[in-house]
């Protein structure tokens, strides 16, 4: 597998970076910002199941665990948001560490261990929805205070760049892995668990790493959204909706490679939107649903013309 | 005699009500070539899973230079220097000839620089060092065979169990192939190795071990275990060994024409 180099990926963050200071609107930043988040929680989803063939169905169990300790931490604990933000991963990565050794350690592959994270993201979301220490079915308020010291920004161009850090930390993290002695264990446990296991792979060991890595970038996610959004409740944090989201994007982008959940989030974001605005435009209102519909789409046709993705297309073509 | 590099005692291997292993001991000593020979469903590859930590024995007892391994998992004994190849071969499809040998080497070299070193030499060493940016999936039987063995060397064992090499191979690739784990054996890597093609077995095991319906029925060197009459008739049915003694006494007492 050809490893993206360093120089790729400063090149996109750059142009990234620079995109507020061009003459950018509220809702394009806004959706930039969203963007973001939804990437972090599907570069989380790809360590997983990108490069260690393990498909979960269920990142929402970890999306929503960083989002509500985040939300929990500052309004039960009164614990400062830069504060709080490295214990919600930490207790992300918990929640995966914890569904991985129960799934991983009964044998359970392939669509088994989907069904089995789908269906630990249920429980954790009727947990949350009736438990009175997430607020309940009303859900958690974090108050407004635009203050930097509480993560939260007047100006909306340092949440995009706060989140866009947090992007690049984890192009980074994966491209190191890729090329690390742990990556190459995953994907041999991707390929052919028990070749691996003949060669001194410890595949449930190289099993949980991945898991709780994967879980804690996208428990990241949830607290970037928290803080984007102020506001959480069950089925924002642990609804299917993340959970998919975190899938297809390094599905149409590219699965296993290291831009591959950027490059799918914007396309399929961007898609969503500007499908929903033209159609809007063409029949005169807005068609709701239309979106997915075009997602649909784009799915089929990345499964049938492009099975590894929209970067598996520009390698090619590279090649070509 | 010193002390066999492994020791396989009295292994007994049921599935439900099938004996496939039965009460079966082998050794093999250190720097030699073993073979294990049988008829298809002897149990040979059973016994393989055994000895690598695939398969927990029902009964019976496996080490390793003396250290009890029988309860060891299969990833820490290939950390103890027990590699292994699979009778149907196992690349990872989806990687590189070398990303393929290179698992391997991260055992013994935690770095990326360090393993992609070790595994372009063992490349070098089975001859596969013109292919190692091709896609496994792209290699013929002969080259899969060579990856396989590759892989299981570029752990730097001390034990290496060879499942079936050279099914599969035309008589050339099987000529290419031999001198390869001889050179092996000569580095300094004991070998174990179930094989069917015999001029194989031949020319490259001390000692030979044959296995029948789970049973260890005789061992010894190659050229007295092939003139032996259980395995013989073990192989072609009972009563074989007497008509083939038979048929050579005539064919001898038939002056040439």
């Amino acid at each position: 597998m050809n490893t993206t180099g360093i120089f790729p990926i400063s090149a996109v963050v750059f142009v990234l970076a620079a995109l507020p200071f061009g003459p950018l609107s509220n809702t394009m930043l806004n959706f930039l910002s969203f963007a973001m988040i939804i990437t972090l929680a599907a570069q989380g989803w790809n360590i997983l199941a990108g490069l260690g063939g393990q498909f979960s169905f269920g990142h929402a169990a970890f999306f929503g665990t960083g989002a509500y300790a985040m939300a929990v931490l500052q309004m039960r604990f009164g614990i400062n948001p830069w504060l709080a933000f490295p214990i919600a991963m930490i207790a992300a990565g918990a929640v995966g560490f914890a569904i991985g050794f129960l799934s991983f350690r009964a044998r359970l592959r392939g669509s088994y261990f989907a069904l089995v994270t789908l269906a630990f993201a249920e429980v954790f979301r009727i947990l949350a929805n009736t438990w009175n220490f997430t607020g309940g079915a009303a859900g958690v308020l974090v108050p407004l205070k635009s203050d930097p010291t509480q993560m939260q920004f007047g100006d909306k161009r340092w949440f995009f760049w706060l989140a866009l850090a947090c992007v690049t930390g984890a192009l980074f993290v994966t491209h190191a892995l890729v090329r690390s002695r742990l990556g190459a264990h995953l994907v041999a446990v991707r390929e052919n668990e028990d070749a691996a296991r003949a060669l001194g792979v410890d595949a449930l060991a190289v099993k949980l790493q991945a898991i709780t890595l994967s879980a804690s970038i996208t428990g990241a996610a949830g607290c970037l959204y928290v803080q984007k959004f102020l506001y959480l409740d069950a089925n924002l944090a642990y609804g299917t909706w993340i959970s998919v989201e975190a899938l297809l994007a390094p599905i149409v982008g590219g699965l296993g490679t290291v831009l591959g959940p950027l490059v799918g989030t914007l396309v399929l974001l961007g898609l969503g939107e500007t499908s929903k605005t033209v159609f809007a435009k063409i029949t005169g209102g807005a068609v709701p649903g239309i979106d997915l519909v075009v997602l649909g789409v784009l799915l089929i046709g990345c499964v049938a013309i492009a099975p590894r993705g929209i970067m598996g297309l520009v390698r090619r073509r590279a090649k070509a | 005699m010193s002390a066999a590099l492994l020791q396989v005692r009295a292994v007994t291997k049921r599935f439900g009500g099938l004996v496939a292993v039965d009460d079966a001991s082998l050794d093999v000593a250190a720097g030699s070539i073993t073979g294990l020979i049988g008829p298809n469903g002897a149990g040979k590859t059973t016994l393989f899973a055994v000895i690598a930590g695939f398969e927990a024995p029902s009964a019976g007892r496996v080490a390793l230079l003396g250290d009890d391994i029988t309860d060891t998992p299969a990833h820490v004994r290939a950390q103890a220097g027990i590699a292994r190849t699979f009778q149907i071969v196992q690349p990872f499809a989806g990687l590189s000839v070398l990303e393929n040998i290179r698992v391997g080497a991260y055992l013994r070299h935690r770095h990326r620089a360090a393993a992609t070193a070790s595994a372009v030499a063992v490349a070098r060493a089975v001859g596969l060092d013109q292919m190692l940016e091709k896609p496994a999936s792209t290699l013929t039987v002969a080259g899969r065979k060579r990856l396989e063995l590759a892989r299981a060397l570029a752990t730097e064992p001390k034990l290496l169990l060879l499942d079936e090499v050279l099914a599969g191979l035309n008589p050339s690739e099987i000529r290419d192939m031999i001198p390869v784990i001889r050179k092996v054996r000569d580095d300094g890597v004991s070998i174990l190795i179930v094989e069917h093609v015999m001029q194989a077995v031949m020319q490259l095991c001390d000692v030979v071990y044959v296995l029948a319906q789970g049973r260890m029925i005789a061992h010894g060197a190659p050229g007295v275990v092939a003139r032996d009459t259980a395995v013989i008739e073990a192989y072609l049915g009972h009563g074989a060994a007497a008509r083939m003694q038979s048929q050579q006494s005539i064919a001898a007492s038939v002056p040439h024409a």
